[in-house]
């Protein structure tokens, strides 16, 4: 019975990972966007005078597409049109059950692996469900009953058709090195270090299979400059222009479901996962008091500093407003005022004297803290390059996937193989 | 149809190796935006955004804002109803009725003055053909908003009770 509800709670964990990157995500997605543009960004929405830098915005859109009319087509295929977006969500959900975020967490004496479903064949189970997403564009493309859906959908799978190969043949080269289809062992298997001092991550032992996953993966997650099937500027929003309020909602938090995945493969097949460089899990156990009490130190004076920062806004942008807004900057001091002294006062538990057991779950959870670091810094990389980089065009596409990519990870999948049967 | 002597697209240029890779390229690229973010992240305030409803844009003074009617020195509308300005319209936005006026001096004044705004292209033209002085659109306002077209045909009163400092 124990191990149903360790599923369910890691299920829920996982579930309420995901729905909070969703909402993070869409933030820096218009902030950064806005700053890469010399623009301030969203700054409105505020609840009692708090905007939080505009992460309200997220919370007043929910609020406003779940209120808002749901228009449909006369002439859509009732039940796809109604079942392609909750498809696209649920597939793009369940690909989250194979990807560790950490390694294990004792708890009452018991190791629970933190990964919803290890499968002997998770990479697989990866490949499989990563391509059915298409499915869902597609049946709404077709449900929908308009042209320039039909043509998002098709697009999407000519895209997927092209792109999954090079995904496929580039993880091969990994399966190579690291010998197992096994998600947990592939991330295990990046802790060690290559002639002593350099990590043994993906992206080292397999530096051009990265760069074709890295490409594949914009082109599964539909992302710019691959976005094909959603270019405004040619079939007006692609495969979702039939759909409004929720439903729309729905295909939004699945495209970035599908960006915090692809950020979460990436990092876990290619940069060690929850891996720590240099401080393997023994290392972190032993040094933990110390590591505990140096981290302690320094969130209390980050947030010291953060907190200085909003006394000299405080000082700075006195009535600025003239309304709730100007409480803002007292209320973000006192907040990260509160955290530094919780830090500080965390140092009077003695942290440096932390038993076996403390030790333990310290390591689990700076792995896990490991693991979102790497996530972010990735989902981070899809925004930057969707405002740095022009989109392709459908033909450029097609080419670099088959005439380029496809011949390229041949290559590697041979060199590869030739060095693991020499070496 | 021949396509000799029209300009080469950009794909008749030779790339260098480095180029053909784009990969070089797309760090450059990212490099640049990463160069704005973090200069807009750590000067917030220096970004040429206005915060528009606390902010405003303040124009010259010959900006054409919505029209405003001068008065005399007794309140009355200086305007006398010559039809010069409705006559000039090029939009024909503007309907004058006129009335006889007490005082023979001035001979007529208008019952009625209506501006659609809507239809106004706000050329100025109403102005430099008054020979009275009596309608200017020197208030500064632009904020022109209203919740049904029916409002946006100002009367007499609404024109001769407009500012002029733009804040309305």
């Amino acid at each position: 019975m124990t191990i149903v509800w360790e599923s369910l709670a890691k299920i829920g964990f996982m579930f309420a990972l995901i729905m909070g990157m969703v909402v993070v995500l869409i933030w820096m997605e218009r902030k950064g966007a806005a700053y890469i543009q010399d623009r301030t960004g969203p700054n409105r929405a505020a609840i009692l005078g708090i905007r939080l830098a505009g992460l309200v915005h997220p919370v007043a859109d929910v609020f406003k597409l779940l209120f808002k009319e749901d228009i449909t087509p006369d002439g859509r295929h009732r039940a796809l049109y109604n079942l392609a977006p909750w498809l696209v969500m649920t597939i793009a959900l369940s690909t989250y059950a194979v990807v560790p975020f950490g390694d294990f967490l004792t708890v009452a004496g018991r190791q629970v692996p933190l990964v919803v479903a290890d499968l002997d064949v998770g990479l697989l189970f990866i490949l499989a469900i990563a391509s059915l997403g298409t499915y869902g564009v597609v049946m709404a493309g077709w449900a929908a009953n308009n042209k320039f859906t039909f043509l998002g959908g098709v697009r999407a799978t000519a895209q997927m058709i092209s792109y999954e190969i090079n995904m496929g043949l580039a993880l091969m080269g990994l399966i190579l090195v690291f010998a197992s289809l096994r998600i947990t062992d592939i991330t295990a298997g990046q802790a060690d270090l290559l002639w002593g001092w350099l990590p043994k991550w993906g992206v080292v032992v397999q530096p051009l299979g990265f760069i074709l996953f890295l490409v594949s993966v914009f082109a599964e997650t539909n992302r710019n400059p691959f976005d094909l099937p959603e270019v405004e500027s040619e079939i007006v929003a692609g495969y979702h222009l039939e759909y409004s309020s929720m439903k729309f909602a729905l295909f939004f938090m699945a495209e970035y479901a599908h960006m915090v995945i692809g950020a979460a493969l990436i990092a876990t097949l290619y940069f060690g996962g929850y891996q720590i460089p240099w401080l393997p899990r023994p290392a972190l156990e032993a040094h933990a008091g110390t590591l505990l009490t140096v981290k302690l130190v320094a969130v209390a004076l980050v947030s010291l500093l953060i907190a200085l920062l909003f006394m000299r806004r405080v000082q700075r942008e006195k009535g600025k407003f003239g309304d709730a807004r100007d409480r803002e900057p007292v209320l973000g001091m006192g907040l990260w005022l509160v955290v530094a002294v919780a830090a500080a006062g965390a140092l009077l538990l003695k942290p440096w004297a932390i038993g076996p057991a403390g030790a333990s779950v310290f390591a689990s959870l700076a792995q896990v803290g490991a693991f979102l670091v790497k996530l972010v810094f990735f989902a981070w990389l899809f925004i930057w390059v969707r405002w740095t980089l022009p989109r392709f065009r459908y033909d450029q596409l097609m080419r670099l996937g088959w005439k380029v990519m496809l011949p390229l990870g041949l290559a590697n999948l041979v060199v590869t193989a030739l060095v693991v049967a020499l070496v | 149809m021949s396509f000799e002597g029209l300009p080469q697209g950009s794909g008749a240029k030779e790339k260098s190796f480095k180029e053909s890779l784009y990969l070089w390229e797309v760090l450059r690229g990212l490099g640049v935006t990463l160069r704005h973010l973090v200069r807009n992240i750590f000067h917030t305030g220096e970004m040429p955004t206005m915060q528009y409803p606390e902010e405003k844009r303040v124009y010259s003074d010959r900006f054409r804002g919505r029209h405003r009617l001068t008065k005399r020195e007794d309140g009355s509308p200086r305007c006398v109803a010559c039809q010069m300005c409705s006559t000039v319209c090029p939009a024909d936005c503007i309907t004058i009725v006129a009335a006889e006026h007490p005082d023979v001096e001035i001979e007529k004044y208008p019952d009625s003055f209506e501006i659609d705004l809507l239809r106004c292209v706000y050329c100025g033209l109403c102005e430099e053909a008054c020979p009275c002085d009596a309608i200017r659109m020197d208030t500064g306002i632009y904020e022109i908003a209203a919740d049904s077209r029916e409002k946006f045909v100002v009367d007499k009163d609404f024109l001769l009770n407009n500012t002029t400092d733009g804040t309305r």
